[in-house]
C-alpha cells in the first residue's frame, strides 16, 4: 500500500508506532497513498515523544472531495511515522461556523483560516484558546519561507500561523489558439493589454467581449472584485502604499485608492470590455465566479483575470498548458521591470497545546509535507511557498508556474488585502460595496467612502 | 459506552435513535406514574407536566435571548456597556435602514399575499371535481425545504444575455413579447419582491389549507339560510364566508408573519443579503458570524423581538378575549 | 386516498348537494381563470426543474426547459451523478435518524405541558403560557452560541443527541400552544364526568383526552418532520460531519458547483422526495389538526 522505505521508517525509535499506524491506516485512505514517492525521515518527529493513538482534528473550509482528499492523503506518512491519526473535517461555510466554535469553547486542534485577517481576529477574540506555534515549526517557517509568510502568520508579534498553502492571484486567463489565430502577442505591459482589449472590442461580434467577469459567490459575493482592485493598486501605488492601505493609514478613501479602483473599471465597468458571453457589466455581480471564465471556452470572451486555482474549474476534457485549450499570463504591470504579484494563502492555527499538535505543525512546515502534498494533488490547483519545494512535484503547469513567479527574486509579493482587512471591512463592506458598484453602479467615491466610513475603531 | 454518544453507521445510529425515545417516553411515564398517587399535594402533577417542558424552553429560548438582548448594549467584545450606540449605528447607516425597510416589505406583504391568495384559491376550489388535485398543487411547496425552493426559484429567474437562448422561464416569457430579458435579482428595489414572491410561493399552500378547512367547517345551516335569502356568488364570500373564517385567517397571519420574519434561507440562498435585498435575520447572521460583529448583530435580533411582539400582544389579547368567551 | 377524505356532515342528497353547490360557488369564468392561473404559476417552476434534472447537462446549459416538447433528450445521469456525490446515501440515514426522535420527543413533553395548561388550574397559569407563546418569536440564530457553549461544557457537542435536544426546544412553544388550544376544546363536562368517577390525571389523559388528540399530534407531527428534514441552520451548527443530513449535502453542491444546474436540479429532487411522500401520505391528518387546534385558537 505504501512506497514508503521501510528502512527509513524502521531506522528510528518510530518502529513501534509504525505497527499501530499500519494496522489503522490500511482500512482508510489507502487510496491516495500510491500517489506518493517521495522519502520521508521519520525520526524528525522523535522529539515530541510517543504519539501513537493520539488525535489531531484540522477544521477547514475545503469541503468537496475532489479538494479534501489530496489534503488527506498528504497525513498520511505523517501518521504511518507517529502513529497519530489525523481527522480531516471540511466546511464550506467555514467562516461563519470557526467564529460560532471558537465562541463556545469548540474549537477543533488545528483550523485552516483562508485569511490572515480572520485569524487574527480570532486569535485577538479568543486568545485563551489558541496556541503559539511550537519552536520545530517556527523554525521550519524561518528556513523554509520568506520573511512575508511568516509575518502573515504573526499577530501582534507572535507566531500563530504555520503556510499550508498558497495561490498567485495575477493572472489572465486566455485560450492560446484564439491569440494565435488573431495574431496577438503575451501583452508584457499594460499599454499592450489595453491595446489588445481595444482591438478586440473593436472586431467583437454579438455576445463576444474582451473580458469576462463574475463575482457572484454565495455569502462570499464581491471577492473576485475586491482582488481586481488590489492588483491595481499594487499597478498604480507603491508596495508600501499598499501595506498602509490594509491597515487603513492610508485611508480607504484617498485619492490613491479610488485611482486604483477605477483603474479595475476602465474594465470592469466598461460595457465595450464587459461581460464577454455573459451579458452586460451588472452581470457580473451575479454570474458565479467559478463559471465566469467559461465563456473564452466558447470563443465569447477573450480573456478572464483570476488566481491559479481557477483551473480546477474549466471543466474534465478542458487541456490547461501553454500549449493547450486555455492557459494564464501574468497580469502585467505598467513597465516590463515592475513585477508585484498578488497572491493568497491558509494559515494553519492551532488550539491545543500537546505534543501531537506540535508534532503536526512541524510536519506542515517541513519541505516533506510540501512536495508530498504537491504528489498527492494530481489535479492540481494548490503549491506552496515552501522554499525546498520541488516544482517537479507539482503536478501541474500552471501550479509550476505559480511557484516560479513566487520563487522569482524580481517578484514584489503582496498578500490579498482583504484578507488581511479587519473582517468588517474584509469580509463585509469591501466585498458588498464592490458588489454595489458593479451592480448598481454606484460611484468609486461613494462606495470608497463607505468602506472608510465602516472600518472598526477598534 | 462511547457508542451512546457517538454511533458509527446506520445501525448503531438507530439503536440510539430507539434509545433516545424510550428514554424520553420514560421520563412521561415516570412523571404520570409519580404525579398519579392518591393524595398528592396539587402542585406536584403541575410541576411534573411543565417541568421537563419549560425547563427545556427556559434553557434553549429564553437564556439565550436574555443574553442576546445583553449582547446588543455592549460593545464587540463584549467588556463594556456602550448604551444605545449599537442602535444608532443601525438607525445612521443606510445600508442597515434598507435592511429594516426590506424587513417591513416582507412582514407586510408575505402574510398579507399569501393569506389572501390562499383564500381565495381555497373558496374558489371549494368543492369543484379535482378539488384534491388543485389544493396538492398548491400545497407541495410546503414540503421543500427553503432551499430547494430557492433553486426552484432561481432557474426561473435565470438570465442570459439578450440574443442567447434564454432558460429562465420568465426572461423566455418577456422575449417572447419582444421585451428585453432582466436581471430579477440584481436590481433594487424589484430584486426584493422576486424573493418575496418566492416566499409567498411557499406559504399560500399552508394558508389555502387551513382557510379551506375553515370555510368547510361553516355550518350548512347558515349557508343555506343564506341562499333561500337569495345570496349567492360574490356576496356569499363577503358577508358569510369571510366572517366566518375570520379566526383562522387570524392564525394564518400570525404563523406565516412569525415564519417570514426568522426566515433566513431564501435570502441567504438567492441573493446572500446582496443588491440590497437583506432582511434583520439574514444580516444578524452576516453581522454576528461572518463579519464579527456581535454587538451589531445583537441589536439587530432585538429589533425583530420588537417588531414581532405586536403580533405577538395582538394574538395574547384575543387569546383573553375567548378565554372569557368561555 | 380520496374514499377515506375527511367526512363532512351531510344532511342533502348528492344531488340536492349539487343544486346547493352551483349556487354557492363562484362560477363566474373570471374566478375559474384566476384559480387556474394562481395553478399554472405554482407548480410550472418545480415541473421545469423536474424536467430540468433529466435533460442532459450541455442542453441545460444552451437552450429552455421548454424545448423537450418539441425536441425530447432524456437522461438519468445527473441523478447519478448526483447520487455519486460522497456520503449522500449516509446523509439520507442521519436526516432519518435525526428527525424520528426530534418529531417525537417534543410531542411527549408538550403532552404533558399543555395538559397541565388546559386542566390544571394555578396560580400564575396564564402568564406562564403566555410566555411560552410569545418565546416562539425568538429566531434560532440567536441561541446557536448560547446553546452550542453549554453543550460543549457538557461535552454532549458534535452528538446526535444535542440535535435531537435542540430541535425539541425550538419546537416546544408551537407544540405546546397547539395542543393546549386542542385539548381546552374538548367539552370540560367529559373531563368533570371522568373526575366525578375517581379517574385521577392519567387516567384522564389517557382514556379521555388522548384518543381526541390524535387528529392534533399528527398534524404538528408533520409540520414537525417537515421543519426538521428541510432544516439546514441547526443541521449547520450543531451536526458533526458523520451526522450532516440530507440539506447540508445539499447545500454543499450549491457553494461547489455555482450554476451546475444538472446536479442542483437532481439534487434538489433527491432531497424533497421523502418530504413530499411523507406529506401527501398524511395530508388528510395535517388539514383535520390544523382545523381542530389552529383554527379555533
Amino acid at each position: 500500500m505504501s512506497k514508503l522505505p521501510l528502512r527509513k521508517i524502521l531506522g528510528g525509535t518510530a518502529a513501534t508506532a509504525m505497527v499501530f499506524s499500519l494496522a489503522a491506516c490500511s482500512s482508510e485512505d489507502s487510496g491516495g497513498n500510491d500517489l506518493i514517492t517521495y522519502e520521508i525521515d521519520c525520526t524528525q518527529f522523535e522529539e515530541f515523544g510517543d504519539l501513537s493513538g493520539t488525535t489531531v482534528t484540522v477544521y477547514s473550509s475545503i469541503a468537496s472531495e475532489s479538494e479534501a482528499q489530496p489534503h488527506v492523503d498528504s497525513f498520511a506518512p505523517f501518521e504511518e511515522c507517529t502513529g497519530v491519526d489525523v481527522e480531516w473535517e471540511g466546511n464550506r461555510d467555514f467562516e461563519a461556523q470557526m467564529p460560532i466554535r471558537a465562541a463556545a469553547g469548540n474549537a477543533p486542534d488545528i483550523a485552516y483560516f483562508p485569511q490572515p485577517g480572520l485569524m487574527g481576529s480570532i486569535v485577538r477574540d479568543y486568545n485563551d484558546q489558541v496556541v503559539p506555534v511550537g519552536p520545530t515549526a517556527e523554525a521550519n517557517i524561518d528556513q523554509y519561507y520568506s520573511e512575508a509568510f511568516k509575518a502573515y502568520g504573526t499577530v501582534d508579534g507572535t507566531l500563530y500561523g504555520v503556510p499550508v498553502g498558497a495561490n498567485v492571484k495575477s493572472f489572465v486567463w486566455y485560450s492560446p489558439s484564439m491569440f494565435a489565430e488573431a495574431g496577438y502577442e503575451i501583452p508584457t505591459t499594460w499599454d499592450e493589454l489595453m491595446t489588445i482589449t481595444e482591438d478586440i472590442a473593436a472586431n467583437a461580434e454579438g455576445v463576444e467581449k474582451p473580458w469576462c467577469a463574475g463575482i457572484e459567490s454565495g455569502g462570499a459575493t464581491g471577492w473576485p472584485a475586491t482582488d481586481w482592485v488590489e492588483d491595481m493598486m499594487l499597478r498604480t501605488a507603491t508596495p508600501e502604499q499598499y501595506d498602509q492601505w490594509v491597515t487603513n493609514e492610508l485611508a480607504f478613501n484617498d485619492p490613491v485608492v479610488i485611482e486604483a479602483i477605477d483603474k479595475a473599471g476602465s474594465i470592469l465597468k466598461n460595457p465595450d470590455y464587459v461581460n464577454g458571453g455573459l451579458g452586460n457589466v451588472a452581470t457580473i455581480a451575479t454570474a458565479p465566479f467559478t463559471d465566469a471564465g467559461l465563456p473564452i471556452l466558447d470563443g465569447q470572451c477573450w480573456m478572464h483575470r483570476q488566481a491559479s486555482f481557477y483551473q480546477a474549474n474549466w471543466g474534465e476534457g478542458v487541456t490547461v498548458a501553454e500549449d493547450g485549450d486555455v492557459w494564464a499570463f501574468y497580469l502585467p504591470a505598467d513597465s516590463v521591470d515592475e513585477h508585484p504579484v498578488l497572491g493568497a494563502g491558509e494559515f494553519a492555527t492551532a488550539f491545543r497545546d500537546a505534543p501531537e499538535v506540535h508534532a503536526f505543525q512541524a510536519y506542515l512546515t517541513s519541505p516533506d509535507w510540501s512536495n508530498i502534498k504537491g504528489q498527492t494533488t494530481p489535479n492540481g490547483g494548490w503549491l506552496s511557498a515552501n522554499t525546498e519545494l520541488d516544482p517537479a512535484n507539482l503536478t501541474k503547469p500552471i501550479d509550476q508556474l505559480s511557484y516560479e513567479i513566487l520563487a522569482d527574486p524580481a517578484t514584489v509579493f503582496r498578500f490579498d488585502g482583504s484578507d488581511l482587512m479587519p473582517s468588517a471591512v474584509g469580509a463585509g463592506t469591501f466585498w458588498t460595496e464592490m458588489t454595489s458598484w458593479i451592480a448598481n453602479d454606484k460611484s468609486t467615491q461613494d462606495v470608497a467612502d463607505a468602506i472608510q466610513d465602516s472600518w472598526p475603531s477598534e | 459506552m462511547e457508542w451512546l454518544l457517538k454511533p458509527d453507521g446506520a445501525g448503531q445510529e438507530f439503536l440510539v435513535m430507539i434509545i433516545a425515545i424510550a428514554l424520553f417516553a420514560s421520563v412521561m411515564a415516570l412523571v404520570l406514574f409519580l404525579t398519579d398517587r392518591p393524595n398528592m399535594p396539587r402542585w406536584v402533577p403541575i410541576v411534573g407536566y411543565l417541568g421537563p417542558a419549560v425547563a427545556l424552553i427556559g434553557f434553549g429560548l429564553l437564556f439565550p435571548a436574555l443574553t442576546t438582548v445583553v449582547n446588543s448594549f455592549q460593545n464587540r467584545t463584549k467588556d463594556a456597556f456602550v448604551g444605545l450606540d449599537n442602535y444608532a449605528e443601525i438607525f445612521t447607516n443606510p445600508e442597515f435602514i434598507r435592511v429594516l425597510v426590506n424587513t417591513a416589505l416582507w412582514m407586510v406583504l408575505v402574510p398579507l399575499v399569501s393569506t389572501a391568495l390562499g383564500l381565495v384559491y381555497a373558496v374558489l376550489v371549494d368543492r369543484i371535481r379535482m378539488e384534491k388535485v388543485a389544493k396538492t398543487l398548491i400545497f407541495l411547496p410546503m414540503a421543500i425545504s427553503m432551499v430547494g425552493a430557492s433553486i426552484i426559484w432561481k432557474f426561473v429567474y435565470e438570465y442570459k444575455p439578450p440574443g442567447v437562448d434564454q432558460i429562465g422561464l420568465l426572461n423566455q416569457l418577456l422575449v417572447t413579447f419582444g421585451a428585453e430579458p432582466q436581471q430579477f435579482l440584481l436590481d433594487p428595489p424589484g430584486n426584493t419582491f422576486a424573493l418575496i414572491f418566492v416566499m409567498i410561493w411557499i406559504q399560500t399552500g399552508f394558508a389555502m389549507t387551513v382557510l379551506s378547512a375553515a370555510i368547510k367547517a361553516i355550518p350548512d345551516d347558515i349557508v343555506e339560510a343564506a341562499q333561500i335569502d337569495g345570496v349567492s356568488g360574490i356576496k356569499m364570500f363577503v358577508y358569510i364566508t369571510m366572517p366566518s373564517v375570520r379566526p383562522a385567517i387570524i392564525v394564518v397571519l400570525t404563523t406565516i408573519a412569525m415564519a417570514t420574519l426568522k426566515a433566513f434561507d431564501v435570502v441567504y440562498t438567492m441573493t446572500g443579503g446582496n443588491f440590497q435585498t437583506s432582511v434583520i435575520a439574514n444580516e444578524f447572521f452576516t453581522q454576528s458570524f461572518v463579519r464579527q460583529q456581535p454587538h451589531i448583530g445583537a441589536a439587530l435580533a432585538v429589533l425583530l423581538f420588537v417588531i414581532v411582539s405586536p403580533i405577538v400582544i395582538y394574538n395574547v389579547r384575543n387569546m383573553r378575549i375567548s378565554e372569557g368567551e368561555r | 386516498m380520496s374514499a377515506t377524505a375527511p367526512a363532512m356532515p351531510r344532511k342533502l342528497t348528492r344531488k340536492e348537494q349539487r343544486a346547493v353547490d352551483n349556487k354557492t360557488k363562484l362560477t363566474s369564468p373570471t374566478a375559474s381563470v384566476i384559480a387556474i392561473i394562481i395553478a399554472i404559476v405554482w407548480t410550472t417552476p418545480t415541473a421545469g426543474l423536474l424536467i430540468t434534472s433529466f435533460r442532459p447537462a450541455s442542453e441545460i446549459r444552451t437552450t429552455g426547459w421548454w424545448t423537450v416538447f418539441s425536441n425530447p433528450d432524456f437522461t438519468t445521469e445527473n441523478y447519478s451523478d448526483a447520487l455519486g456525490t460522497s456520503g449522500l446515501g449516509q446523509s439520507f440515514i442521519n436526516s432519518i435518524v435525526i428527525t424520528i426522535p426530534a418529531v417525537i420527543i417534543p410531542i411527549l413533553l408538550a403532552l404533558l405541558a399543555a395538559y397541565a395548561f388546559a386542566w390544571i388550574p394555578f396560580k400564575g397559569r396564564d402568564i406562564l403560557f403566555t410566555a411560552v407563546f410569545a418565546l416562539q418569536v425568538v429566531p434560532i440564530q440567536v441561541t446557536l452560541i448560547p446553546l452550542l457553549t453549554q453543550y460543549v461544557n457538557v461535552g454532549l457537542d458534535g452528538t446526535l443527541w444535542v440535535l435531537w435536544l435542540s430541535h425539541s426546544m425550538f419546537a416546544l412553544p408551537l407544540a405546546i400552544f397547539l395542543l393546549h388550544n386542542f385539548m381546552k376544546e374538548i367539552p370540560a363536562s367529559l373531563i368533570e364526568a371522568a373526575r366525578v368517577d375517581g379517574a385521577g390525571h392519567v387516567r384522564i389523559f389517557f382514556t379521555v383526552l388522548l384518543p381526541l388528540l390524535v387528529p392534533a399530534i399528527a398534524s404538528f407531527g408533520i409540520f414537525q418532520f417537515l421543519w426538521v428534514w428541510n432544516d439546514l441552520l441547526v443541521a449547520m451548527v450543531f451536526a458533526s460531519n458523520d451526522y450532516a443530513p440530507v440539506t447540508r449535502k445539499i447545500a454543499e453542491m450549491v457553494g461547489s458547483f455555482g450554476s451546475a444546474w444538472h446536479l442542483l436540479a437532481a439534487g434538489a429532487f433527491i432531497s424533497m422526495l421523502v418530504p413530499v411522500i411523507v406529506f401527501l401520505a398524511l395530508q388528510r391528518y395535517f388539514v383535520r389538526g390544523m382545523l381542530a387546534g389552529g383554527v379555533k385558537g
